[in-house]
């Protein structure tokens, strides 16, 4: 069964959620900054709120339609929805929070399903204690069981993990997956954190500005962004205006000038004349940094420069370095200590060709 | 009276307090639940009229009420028709005033708790296939518990106290209107400052000992909640 969500909601004089959603079976993410529509639209699928216009299906059943004024109520839309904040009952333990779904079977029947989901989600041994007495990721695990144990058609998440560690959230996505494996419905996982549109999603739906600014698979949408938007969105920390200076199509590539600072910078070919305004992303991790004037590199793009500044970042350092443009770079403190680097050195920023990906202005 | 201590009037404000408290529960909390989730435009006039005795004298609430309750009044031919009798000056009457007076203590703090209440856990029910009146009996009025506990002490030590209404639609009458605080003011004018101090302190006692019971029974056992 696949979800087709149609709205249209105007939720400020200068904003309206306007998207046309196709979510098959399986986990599509919902990826964009916080304040993209996300949420607004998991709502009006839950039925929490109602869109202005529009049309809102699972398979055959419609759950909303405002031509044929058809509008269910949460409670016969069997969604499963898990809220960023989880929303557990604190005044029940985890096994009533769990059971809380479940009413119309007898309490044995109720027990069974809720013994069995709890051993999916490996959250057996804490279905006595209240959500207080829970760490973050049981938390979540039982906030998950909750939802799903009332089997619905749909399951919409919310965040769910944006608060846990990376370990804690690798482990409940195996969980959701091998439960979604057996029960092919549709999920859509709301995100605004790109490390986990590539542990989660077959399909990745871009929201900005209460539009759908592209979809397909990660890799496509995310890793070669097509839009500025999707680039800053999945964490592109370098984003320069540039203008195309030459091409060389037999080579596969062309020069583009940075912005008014007349560096050079040896991209992919792109879709692009001479004298066309681009823009060029680049990762931080992604570029190297060198004290001396490299030799012997294979890479293309090796800008002379100077570091202005260095700020640690957990176990990471970010350097900034302007090289006609202000670039960040990010550097692990072991380089930071064998290099000797220090705000003022002069340095070299050696980029690869491919490493630089053209992105249209949006 | 001599041994000082005015048990019957002591034994009708109990009953009084306990039958205002009870009524004003079972009207008090599907106000305060309308108040809270079901606004309209206009809730705030209702707000206002709930509120009111906590702001007029208790002797202009008691004037007008004895002028409702009167012979001449609807209300009053309609009670002496039903009954035989006339309101005014009865425990009836007593109960209606009380009711009116002690219902912003009852209304507040119970709304006050369901306002604390997380909006999303109502969600969450309704996602779960919860109707609303599931909601409120599951989630809404367990988590509320203390807020109801507390109106429902405060309700009752209000209408033990009361003092002007009571005077005004009672009219003092020992065994029928003569309430605890009517006996121990009495008592005052007709110079028995020790059977006076005695009713007095057993009522401070009582006072006391209910407030810190509910204060001490009063313990979220999961205050160490689980939304982040």
């Amino acid at each position: 069964m696949t979800l087709t969500a149609s709205i249209r909601t105007r939720l400020s004089p200068q904003f309206t959620l306007d998207t046309s959603l196709v979510a098959p079976p399986g986990i599509t993410i919902l990826f964009g900054a916080s304040g993209s529509g996300k949420s607004t639209l998991l709502r009006a699928i839950a039925g929490l709120t109602t869109p202005d216009a529009g049309r809102i299906a699972v398979g055959d059943r419609v759950l909303f339609d405002a031509s044929a004024t058809v509008n269910l109520p949460p409670q016969q839309r069997h969604v499963g929805y898990v809220f960023q904040h989880l929303a557990l009952f604190p005044h029940l333990s985890a096994r009533r929070n769990l059971m809380y779904g479940l009413h119309g079977t007898s309490k044995n029947e109720q027990h069974a399903r809720v013994d069995d989901i709890a051993r999916r989600f490996h959250i057996d041994a804490l279905l006595d204690r209240k959500p207080g007495a829970l760490s973050g990721g049981e938390r979540q695990r039982v906030a998950l069981a909750r939802a799903l144990v009332t089997d619905p058609q749909i399951l919409l998440l919310d965040e769910p993990l944006s608060a846990l560690d990376h370990a804690t959230q690798s482990r409940i996505i195996d969980d959701l997956r091998a439960w979604n494996a057996a029960h092919k419905i549709p999920v859509l996982y709301v995100t605004h954190a790109h490390r986990e549109v590539f542990a989660l999603g077959e399909r990745v739906v871009v929201l900005n500005d209460g539009r759908i600014l592209a979809s397909g698979t990660p890799h496509d949408v995310i890793n070669l962004p097509a839009h500025e938007a999707i680039a800053q969105l999945a964490g592109f920390e370098n984003v320069f205006p540039a203008v195309v200076v030459s091409r060389r199509t037999d080579r596969g590539v062309m020069q583009c000038a940075l912005g008014d600072s007349r560096t050079d910078l040896e991209v992919p070919l792109g879709v692009a004349d001479v004298g066309a305004s681009l823009r060029i992303a680049v990762r931080a991790g992604d570029i190297l940094l060198a004290t001396d004037a490299p030799r012997g590199l294979s890479a293309r793009n090796q800008l002379p420069g100077t570091l202005l500044g260095l700020a640690a970042e957990g176990t990471r350092v970010i350097a900034t370095v302007l090289a006609g443009e202000r670039f960040t770079v990010h550097l692990t403190t072991g380089a930071v200590e064998t290099l000797g680097l220090h705000a003022g050195m002069p340095v070299w920023i050696v980029l690869k060709t491919h490493s630089c990906h053209i992105v249209s202005l949006s | 009276m001599n041994s000082g201590i005015d048990w019957q009037a002591i034994s009708l404000s109990v009953r009084l307090a306990v039958v205002v408290v009870s009524i004003l529960l079972v009207a008090g909390v599907p106000l305060a639940w309308w108040l809270t989730f079901r606004r309209r435009q206009w809730s705030f006039l209702i707000e206002a009229v709930v509120a009111l005795p906590l702001v007029l004298p208790p002797s202009v609430l008691g004037f007008y009420l004895l002028v409702a309750m009167g012979s001449n009044s609807v209300l009053g031919r309609t009670w002496a028709a039903i009954t035989g009798h006339p309101l005014a000056f009865t425990f009836e009457a007593l109960v209606l005033a009380s009711l009116l007076y002690s219902l912003p203590f009852v209304v507040q703090p119970v709304a006050a708790a369901f306002a604390q209440v997380d909006r999303t856990l109502l969600e969450a029910s309704a996602t779960l296939g919860r109707s609303d009146m599931q909601t409120f009996l599951r989630v809404i009025l367990p988590l509320s518990r203390d807020g109801i506990l507390a109106a429902a002490v405060l309700g009752f030590a209000h209408t033990l106290g009361e003092f002007g209404v009571v005077l005004m639609v009672g009219g003092n009458i020992p065994g029928v209107t003569r309430t605890v605080s009517l006996s121990v003011y009495d008592q005052v004018q007709s110079f028995e400052f020790d059977a006076a101090n005695r009713t007095a302190l057993l009522l401070l006692g009582f006072s006391l000992l209910a407030l810190a019971a509910v204060y001490g029974l009063l313990r979220r056992p999961w205050a160490v909640s689980a939304t982040p």
